[in-house]
């Protein structure tokens, strides 16, 4: 199963593990980004987001909107995080927040009629047909070399924009006024209100911030991304692995998971192409046998 | 007053007497199904049609409908199959197969439907096709290409046909186009990127069998699976880099190549490996890529220029008038399935007995925009489609995004496909 004579092959040529990493890179950070929001709202708010997918879809789609508008890549990255956390509010505000509380399988098919109802709003509004953003003019670039191998410019340019806005979230979270009040709310959401803390409002803002995340992913790709009602879904699977393998609630833990995901499936195509996403399952039943609380988890927002 | 009692009592008889007299009338026109019988031969003649309507790939269901549809409304509007007019009754299974048998079923029980026609891809397909089969429903095929769903004769029902193109038939024709590039080239080491579920790999296998076949010291180098509706393609891409193949077959389609072509163009990919792409030709695809790389090799799925007739012309006109998307493959093959149900009604003058249908339909050749000389024939060997447009031809940008069409002979597919059926024992 496992091609150890490519992986050896492939050790020992500087091009293929310049590319291979690039790679991984690139998968993980996007993945990052969308997962990141997946375990902030767990982390406070303690619900699983099955729509977040769903987030990650609209900013790609308000992305693309934006993108014909404006011919601006950055303002259209802007617009459809922007446009992912203002949905996010109205779901937090007039859907989910009515489970809280909740069994899981409540929220799950609370969950999933929404991502029916959007797939399907997107369908009526921006049609059934595949669309793509293009590569933008900045980016129109042949890749940059090194060692052999091939970096395209805009995926540079993607992985240093996930790791900043990750990170910056994660510095929201930690080091701002904002954050210490969703960690206490997290802690101990009776007792936040009680000292005149408008809790709700706080919730909906986190959820506009998770989804946001979700939101800029989808329009960070949306370059290299085929849009269409439903694409949402495949991302939403992955973000999953990422949380539970980093351990829900754990920004860290996201970045950590993104990272060994996206080297697997990297290092993966190489090695054991018929046993990728065997092996990221495989990953994460083991972390949930070995250490069910995720790598860097230990339940609520990381501090 | 004695004899208006008896008058009473008589027409109260008589009256009981016709009561009774016309229920068992009504009973037995009721079990006898008399009023179905009355309600069949006026009403619409009901078509069900299950498709993927949402999701990914709703494009399939939406520009499939509106292929039938034009069949349909032209039908009504010339007043219908003597004088019944055709509805066609829509369900969106997702594509799931269980779903499609369900629906399918219900259709034709609550529903009453009359025919099936079945857009659906290949794992939703072989679900109805064994429903047909038990049901005893007239039905055609329009999107599956599978080839062994008609080639198989386990598959097989006297009732059943395939309006579609079939894996075989594109294979043999990518097979030779692909042969004379490669030795025109020395194209020697050959990698393939595909979808991985049953599609992907029979295409692939077929496609790969006849370019060997055709091309001297063929060898396939590398192969990548991704999966389906996977949305980065970074690591196949990059393992195609690594080991430097001098061409590339695909049979990504949909959104997936859409989503391929725009990753592998960022790593240059088409300006190192002469590329093949057998789902490349349809306009949503080559229109969705914003910087459509020139020189890929597209099979044509459907092209407003392929076959260069005026048919063919006033049929894509026709088409963006009454729609907002742009015609597919699935739309010139649903148009083709409606017409071919159409020309069956009329020969058994609006009877919609499976077995009448199936005669009706078998061996049948109609005239087409889509066909290779202007028809198109369903075989009554194998109940499956055979003359359509089979070509390749080189990507360019701009309208008409493919030029140099080389067209496929089906004296040359008809050879090799006899061979490939003798090969797997379904001749």
């Amino acid at each position: 199963m496992v091609d150890v004579d490519a992986l050896a092959t492939c050790a020992a040529n500087s091009a293929c593990l310049v590319n291979q990493a690039t790679s991984g890179l690139i998968i993980g950070m996007l993945l990052f980004l969308v997962a990141s929001g997946l375990t902030l709202i767990f982390g406070v708010l303690n619900i699983i987001n099955f729509a977040h997918g769903s987030f990650y879809m609209l900013g790609a789609y308000f992305a693309f909107t934006a993108y014909v508008a404006t011919q601006n890549y950055f303002i259209a990255a802007i617009c459809g995080a922007i446009g992912a956390g203002i949905c996010g509010v109205i779901f937090e505000r007039f859907i989910i927040s009515r489970v809280y509380g909740q069994n899981v399988l409540m929220q799950l098919l609370v969950c999933y009629a929404f991502i029916l109802i959007l797939d399907d709003i997107v369908k009526i509004v921006w049609g059934a047909e595949y669309l793509a953003m293009g590569i933008p003019a900045e980016f129109r670039l042949p890749p940059l070399r090194l060692f052999g191998g091939y970096i395209p410019p805009l995926y540079l340019f993607l992985i240093i924009s996930a790791v900043v806005i990750g990170f910056s979230a994660l510095f929201l979270i930690t080091k701002t006024r904002f954050g210490k009040i969703v960690r206490a709310i997290a802690e101990n959401p009776s007792m936040t209100a009680a000292l005149g803390i408008r809790v709700p409002l706080y919730l909906a803002a986190l959820f506009a911030l998770g989804c946001a995340l979700a939101g800029i992913a989808g329009a960070l790709a949306a370059p290299v991304r085929s849009l269409t009602p439903g694409m949402g879904l495949g991302i939403l699977v992955e973000s999953f692995i990422v949380t539970v393998i980093g351990g829900m609630g754990s920004i860290p833990g996201a970045f950590v998971a993104a990272l060994i995901l996206g080297l697997t499936r990297s290092i993966g195509s190489v090695g054991f192409p018929l046993f990728v996403d065997g092996a990221m399952f495989l990953m994460m039943a083991l972390v949930l046998i070995f250490k069910p609380t995720g790598l860097l988890g230990g339940g609520g927002v990381k501090r | 007053m004695s004899h208006t009692k008896e008058t009473k009592t008589k027409n109260m008889s008589l009256n009981r007497r016709s009561f009774v007299k016309g229920l068992g009338v009504a009973t037995v026109a009721g079990v006898s199904g008399f009023p179905m019988i009355l309600k069949a031969s006026t009403g619409p003649i009901k078509i069900g049609v299950t498709t993927i309507n949402s999701g990914r790939v709703a494009i399939l269901g939406e520009t499939a409908i509106a292929g039938m549809k034009m069949v349909t409304d032209e039908v009504n509007a010339a007043g219908g199959i003597d004088g019944r007019m055709l509805e066609i009754v829509v369900r969106d299974s997702k594509g799931k197969p269980d779903e499609a048998a369900r629906m399918n079923r219900e259709m034709v029980n609550n529903e009453g439907c009359d025919i099936l026609l079945n857009a659906e891809a290949s794992g939703a397909s072989f679900a109805v096709n064994e429903t047909a089969r038990d049901i005893k429903k007239f039905c055609i095929h329009s999107v599956s290409e599978t080839s062994s769903l008609t080639a198989d004769p386990k598959n097989r029902v006297d009732w059943v046909f395939r309006c579609a193109r079939q894996g075989i038939h594109d294979a043999v024709g990518g097979g030779i186009y692909a042969a004379k590039i490669a030795q025109q080239k020395g194209l020697k080491k050959w990698g393939t990127c595909s979808p991985d579920y049953a599609y992907g790999r029979a295409n692939t296998a077929e496609f790969m069998e006849y370019v060997k076949l055709f091309a001297e010291n063929v060898e396939l180098a590398t192969e990548t699976w991704p999966k389906i509706f996977q949305p980065d393609y970074t690591e196949n891409i990059t393992a195609l880099l690594n080991n430097r193949p001098d061409a590339l077959y695909t049979c990504l389609w949909g959104g997936d190549l859409v989503a391929f072509i725009d990753q592998a163009s960022l790593y240059g990919l088409f300006d190192q490996f002469e590329s093949f792409a057998v789902n490349l030709g349809d306009y949503p695809i080559v229109t969705a890529v914003k910087q459509l790389p020139k020189g890929i090799n597209g099979a044509s799925r459907y092209h407003k220029d392929v076959p260069d007739t005026q048919a063919n012309e006033d049929w894509y006109k026709k088409f963006r008038s009454r729609n907002k998307a742009l015609p597919t493959n699935w739309s010139w093959a649903n148009d083709s399935a409606m017409r071919f149900i159409v020309a069956a009604l009329k020969e058994t003058g609006g009877d919609t007995d499976y077995k009448r249908l199936a005669k009706a339909t078998a061996g049948r050749t109609i005239e087409s925009p889509f066909g290779a000389d202007g028809t198109l024939t369903i075989r009554g060997e194998d109940h499956t489609l055979v003359n359509y447009m089979v070509a390749y031809g080189k990507t360019v940008s701009q309208e008409p995004y493919l030029e140099k069409i080389t067209k496929t002979d089906w004296k040359d597919i008809y050879v090799h496909e006899a061979d490939w059926k003798k090969r797997n024992n379904y001749a």
